[in-house]
């Protein structure tokens, strides 16, 4: 069976555009979290968000794109150009076929949708663009990166809430081991805009918070919930043979995954994290004590929290593993926070540095080993990233180091 | 309404559809098809829509498909105003 690695990250993050700023701001313990710009959100109970700085589509898009795509779509096809790039990947140079892409969606493309059905309802039917056929769809992403690099390979859409990250990365994997050469992968994600505020509201999770140091503080005593982002990261997955080949630099290897659904909430069973790690751990061929680092889901409600340190700890022991959230620095970021956390995992493999979860003082009642305040030198072969959707779902992805 | 010509044509295809990808609009595009312009059928669509909106000229729905290049566009809405 073929092996996948990734050899290529884009990244769209609130605390940095691009995989340098990002990567500094996260070592740096520089968070993106600050009053909600994009719409005036004062009335609303939730008021703060991480936003990607400094993004101008025009610096970045044909401006045939412009009319048609949503800020997210448009933050995506930054995302995969950058990632492509950082690959060193011309897709012109490349069997179309060869080629596919599967990303993941929580929402479409929310902000444009709003504003086609505010015209549909204010003005008439007349006044909807017609690029609202497919703008404010959960594929769009997908479809705008295979249509711009002429990608025709397997491609697809993966939505399950948060942990939609790692199950569209483990459909990339699918697909290099059915055959294809390279799949662009991973999420940006993220619903800014009143429309996608209340939806995000519904679910009850969101900090009423304004302090943005004080907002989101998962494994804290203090744990109110989280601040919503927008944001995440493209990766470039290719067969390791293929990258061997083009002599590609390669970040790590896809080494495990697997994913579980939660019971019932009222039947007391143990919800699916503990069997969804132990699963990808089985998946990846390691042991517990190879895994050098556990990115959490880190949900900052108190019950999630909960039950994400007990799978933690029933499987690597109280304190057995340094846990990180650097999530803690753009929020969450739906289907692109896991994408991003893997990008984080493969540079802190890289660099030999755990990038701290920030603004937390961890609950010992959790017993977790939270890294905090900076980065932890480690070096880093093996790394766990976890994450789970609201409705039941749990991922998990174990990386490994390239030999 | 008055005749509508190439320049409002550009105008419009700009604002709805972005620029074209393979030509410079304002150079000698009349007969150029809409297809060689980088211009697919939705963004001919938005375009209808533009024109029924500003102009309250209603085209056909297949004008798309029967309107290959900006001279017949023209000539289409031109003919129904």
């Amino acid at each position: 069976m073929s092996t996948a690695v990734v050899t290529g990250i884009g990244v769209a993050a609130p605390n940095g555009l691009g995989t340098g700023h990002y990567w500094a701001a996260t070592l740096g313990a520089h968070s993106g979290i600050r009053p909600v710009s994009r719409f005036d959100a004062s009335g609303y109970p939730a008021r703060l968000a991480g936003e990607v700085p400094g993004f101008v589509a025009q610096e970045h898009l044909p401006s045939r794109l412009l009319p048609q795509t949503d800020h997210l779509t448009r933050l995506t096809l930054y995302a995969a150009r950058a990632a492509l790039d950082d690959a060193g990947i011309n897709p012109g140079d490349l069997a179309e076929y060869e080629m596919g892409v599967v990303t993941a969606s929580s929402a479409g493309g929310f902000e444009f949708g709003q504003r086609e059905l505010q015209n549909l309802w204010s003005k008439g039917s007349r006044y909807v663009s017609a690029y609202q056929s497919f703008a404010w769809f959960y594929a769009v992403n997908t479809g705008q990166i295979s249509i711009r690099h002429g990608m025709r390979g397997p491609s697809g859409v993966l939505v399950s809430d948060q942990a939609g990250g790692l199950d569209a990365v483990a459909q990339a994997r699918r697909q290099i081991r059915r055959g294809s050469g390279l799949i662009v992968s991973g999420a940006v994600d993220g619903s800014i805009c009143p429309w996608g505020w209340v939806a995000q509201l519904a679910s009850g999770r969101l900090s009423d918070s304004d302090d943005p140091r004080r907002a989101y503080l998962p494994f804290d005593a203090d744990a109110r919930g989280h601040v919503p982002g927008e944001g995440g990261a493209i990766l470039i997955v290719e067969d390791a043979e293929v990258a061997s080949r083009r002599r590609a630099r390669v970040y790590g290897e896809l080494a495990g995954y697997a994913a579980t659904f939660d019971p019932r909430p009222d039947t007391g069973r143990e919800p699916g994290l503990r069997r969804a790690i132990e699963l990808a751990l089985a998946d990846a061929g390691a042991r517990p004590a190879e895994v050098d680092v556990v990115f959490a889901d880190a949900a900052a409600v108190p019950e999630l929290d909960r039950q994400e340190a007990a799978a933690i700890t029933a499987v690597f022991g109280p304190s057995g593993v340094p846990v990180t959230a650097p999530k803690t620095m753009t929020g969450r970021l739906y289907s692109g926070a896991a994408p991003l956390d893997l990008a984080a995992a493969l540079l802190c493999m890289r660099d030999g540095l755990i990038p701290p979860t920030t603004n937390v003082t961890p609950d010992p009642g959790y017993r977790l080993d939270l890294v905090t305040g900076e980065p932890r030198p480690a070096q880093v072969r093996t790394a766990l990233v976890l994450a789970r959707g609201e409705g039941g779902f749990n991922s998990a992805v174990v990386l490994r180091h390239a030999i | 309404m008055s005749t509508l010509t190439m320049t409002d044509l550009t105008k419009l295809l700009r604002a709805c559809a972005g620029d074209a990808e393979h030509a410079d609009l304002d150079g000698d595009v009349l007969d150029e098809t809409f297809a060689d312009l980088g211009y697919d059928s939705l963004a001919l669509l938005e375009l209808s829509g533009q024109i029924k909106q500003r102009y309250g000229v209603a085209l056909p729905d297949d004008a798309a498909r029967v309107t290959a290049t900006p001279r017949q566009f023209l000539a289409l809405v031109n003919s129904l105003s």
